[in-house]
């Protein structure tokens, strides 16, 4: 069963890349998105069976490498953990199969698309169910080349294909530390199977190693290293910069890779690895910090964005961002669950923006809509649902992952636990002010779009609108439904043994205070975002002209790509200019094969000299080797 | 005045040489001249070998210039009329207009 899982969506990727024209775009469609249906059935059984019967498997495909004592195999490797990222990737991806078959519905490359998305279902797939991290590393750049692929893919936008390039090469500095940590994991411990590691971590947790001329502790590093890995992909603070640029690809691919699954990656690599990362307060502590400052920034640069997918991209990274510090807090069963519940409603949100800009014909900017709910009231409850669910309304699936970050962050009692909590709370705030604006622009006030009569305002086709009403679902009962079973009492039995807690994480009862005040501060913004985005705007347009610096600060997302610009392309624009220009086109190219072919051409127009017909010049030049010759031969 | 020796007849020889080897690529019209330059490179071959003959008392030289001279004039008539043939074909036997060998 785990084989057909993870090897279908690759079957219909071939089907429809290869093949797609001769079974016609109609039957790649439904055959690619069957496909992956059938492996997302098949995840929720082996769910179930985990549940049910703590059954967990390694199925070995084959082995990869085997050199000496250095064994790899491809395997799919089951326990509580993949199993609930099975469930994610493949349900995620299924709906979105569907959606993408209304969505892009006048595109004429349909099969590429189709096909770049069950690759990439497929690659995410073997990286979750990785035994070793070899292979999670070739699923980890397998998602990664996918997103290139399906950023770019309306490669006849300029702008598409730079962001893809972007996402790129973002993920490769990421990549780099990711592998590094992978080397250290191979040198120090001889192998990169997941139970070897584990098992021997304990054993070097105090080993000291010189890296880079300074003195560390080797846990650290590799945590570090790997975490790194786990920024780039995962778009936190530093190496986020590619994510919301990302939003140039079609928006079933924002909704599938750039919020729901690949994104997660890297929360799902630093949770794999609790075994590792237990051993290192220090490295927990990084990814305590770092989670802390993307969610916050994150979510500031979101109050001001005015494209309607770059505030849900923002919106991710600062989820992401949550799920980071509470990873680092040690509450890895608490993010692996946000993570889930953060899958469905960002998923729904994405889709739903997706229909959307279908609706007003390919308008991405909020300040160009307004007023439309009542012509598209379908979408506009799902957007509801998902933006609810989103800000941790009570009840709905982000009021228990969310709320069970914040309270968990508090019980941990000390200084960083409670600034966590504290950056939780005012990020969920601010979560809740932007989330609103969204949707009160977007959906409210007066119908501002010149280019599109209101009357052309439509809703979007039911196969769009039902994986949209499946997410809704989700989103909604995701969280009350496996709140118990994830981050439960008796959550233990449930992960056993595929999270390691060195530390008792406590599920006391916190605060009554602290379990209020979040849901009330985001129920009681609706209306207040309401006041200000839609019946009186003047306040706010007072306060951006008070702090036109701060406003433009957000607006420009602190500065980041331009500095970014300024310290790391440009310099090496101009080595790269430098290399070309100077020393490849006017050195190697000059003197090198260029320089030759002239020489030869120039050497050959003057021998065709030679031959110019004359008797005489014949006659001339026997004479002259005749008398060469016996020159020669007299002389020597 | 000196007695006329050997190197004033070498000397003559050599002129007569060069004349011909100049006569051969200077000319720019006529492709009669090649053949009569080339009679004088044989020519002044000839009278190197009667002047060694006669300096070494060897009557070799001589009649070996007999066989040349008769080469000469057998190759002359074969010249002749290959170049008879060839201003029959072409209608002109001007040397500038002579470069079909260019291909």
């Amino acid at each position: 069963m785990e084989y057909i899982i993870v090897f279908l969506p690759l079957l219909g990727s071939i089907i429809s890349a290869f093949f797609g024209k001769i079974i016609t775009e109609k039957y790649s469609n439904i055959l690619t998105s069957t496909l992956v249906g059938i492996s997302a059935v098949l995840s929720i059984i082996i769910f179930y069976k985990v549940l049910m019967q703590d059954y967990s498997s390694n199925k070995l495909i084959f082995n990869w490498i085997s050199s000496g004592n250095f064994n790899v195999n491809w395997s799919i490797y089951v326990d509580s953990l993949t199993s609930v990222m099975l469930v994610v990737v493949s349900l995620i991806s299924s709906l979105i199969h569907f959606y993408s078959i209304g969505y892009m519905i006048n595109d004429p490359n349909k099969y590429r698309f189709m096909s770049y998305l069950s690759l990439f279902t497929f690659s995410m797939l073997i990286l979750v169910t990785a035994d070793n991290f070899l292979q999670l590393f070739f699923g980890w750049e397998g998602v990664g080349l996918c997103s290139y692929l399906l950023i770019g893919f309306w490669y006849k936008k300029p702008s598409a294909n730079a962001a893809a390039i972007k996402a790129f090469l973002v993920n490769r500095v990421g990549d780099f530390a990711f592998a590094i940590g992978i080397f250290l994991i191979f040198f120090y411990y001889g192998t990169v199977n997941y139970n070897e590691v584990f098992q021997q971590t304990s054993l070097l947790s105090q080993k000291e190693i010189i890296f880079l001329g300074i003195q560390t502790n080797l846990i650290t590093l590799i945590c570090l290293m790997l975490f790194i890995g786990a920024m780039g992909k995962s778009a936190q603070i530093f190496l986020h910069t590619w994510l919301p640029d990302a939003m140039e690809g079609p928006t079933p691919v924002s909704a599938l890779i750039h919020a729901a699954t690949m994104v997660t990656a890297g929360v799902f690599l630093v949770v794999r690895c609790s075994p590792i990362f237990e051993y290192s307060q220090t490295a927990l502590n990084v990814v305590t910090l770092v989670g802390m400052s993307t969610a916050f920034f994150a979510a500031t640069v979101a109050l001001v964005q005015n494209d309607i997918k770059k505030i849900i991209a923002y919106s991710t990274c600062s989820q992401l961002g949550y799920m980071f510090f509470a990873v680092g807090l040690g509450a890895y069963h608490v993010a692996t669950f946000h993570l889930f519940t953060h899958a469905f409603f960002k998923a729904l949100l994405f889709l739903g923006s997706g229909c959307v800009i279908h609706s007003f014909n390919e308008e991405q900017d909020i300040r160009l809509m307004g007023g439309v709910w009542k012509k598209i009231p379908c979408t506009y409850i799902l957007m509801i649902i998902g933006t609810l669910a989103l800000t941790g309304f009570p009840f709905l699936s982000g009021y228990y992952s969310k709320d069970a970050i914040i309270e968990i962050s508090y019980l941990k009692g000390n200084l960083l636990g409670y600034s966590a909590a504290f950056v939780g709370i005012f990020t969920a705030l601010l979560t809740s002010i932007y989330s609103w604006r969204l949707i009160f622009k977007t959906f409210h006030g007066k119908y501002n779009n010149r280019k599109n009569n209101l009357k052309t305002i439509h809703e979007s086709p039911l196969i769009m609108l039902i994986p949209c009403c499946l997410l809704a679902f989700g989103a909604v009962f995701a969280g009350i439904m496996f709140k118990e079973l994830f981050i439960g009492e008796n959550n233990q039995d449930f992960w056993n043994y595929s999270i390691l807690f060195l530390e008792y994480v406590q599920h006391e009862h916190p605060p009554i205070w602290l379990l209020v005040m979040t849901p009330l501060l985001v129920t009681l913004l609706i209306p207040l975002s309401y006041y200000l985005f839609v019946s009186n705007e003047k306040i706010l347009k007072n306060l951006i002209l008070k702090n036109q610096s701060i406003y433009n600060f957000l607006l420009n997302k602190w500065y980041f790509d331009e500095l970014y610009n300024f310290i790391f392309v440009q310099p090496i624009k101009k080595v790269g200019l430098f290399l070309w220009i100077k020393s490849d086109v006017n050195i190697i190219d000059r003197y090198g094969p260029n320089g030759l072919s002239k020489l030869v051409k120039i050497l050959s127009n003057k021998s065709i000299n030679f031959q110019s017909g004359y008797l005489h010049h014949y006659a001339f030049a026997m004479l002259v080797g005749f008398s060469l010759l016996l020159t020669y031969f007299i002389l020597y | 005045m000196n007695e006329i020796g050997l190197g004033h007849y070498l000397t003559l020889g050599t002129i007569i040489f060069t004349i011909g080897i100049f006569g051969i690529f200077l000319n720019k019209k006529n492709v009669i001249i090649i053949l009569m330059s080339i009679e004088l490179i044989l020519l002044a071959v000839n009278i190197n070998l009667v002047s060694f003959s006669i300096y070494l008392q060897n009557l070799s030289g001589q009649i070996f210039s007999m066989f040349v001279l008769t080469v000469a004039a057998a190759e002359a008539a074969v010249g002749l009329a290959i170049i008879v043939m060839y201003y029959k074909n072409k209608g002109s036997i001007n040397v500038e207009k002579i470069n079909s060998l260019k291909g």
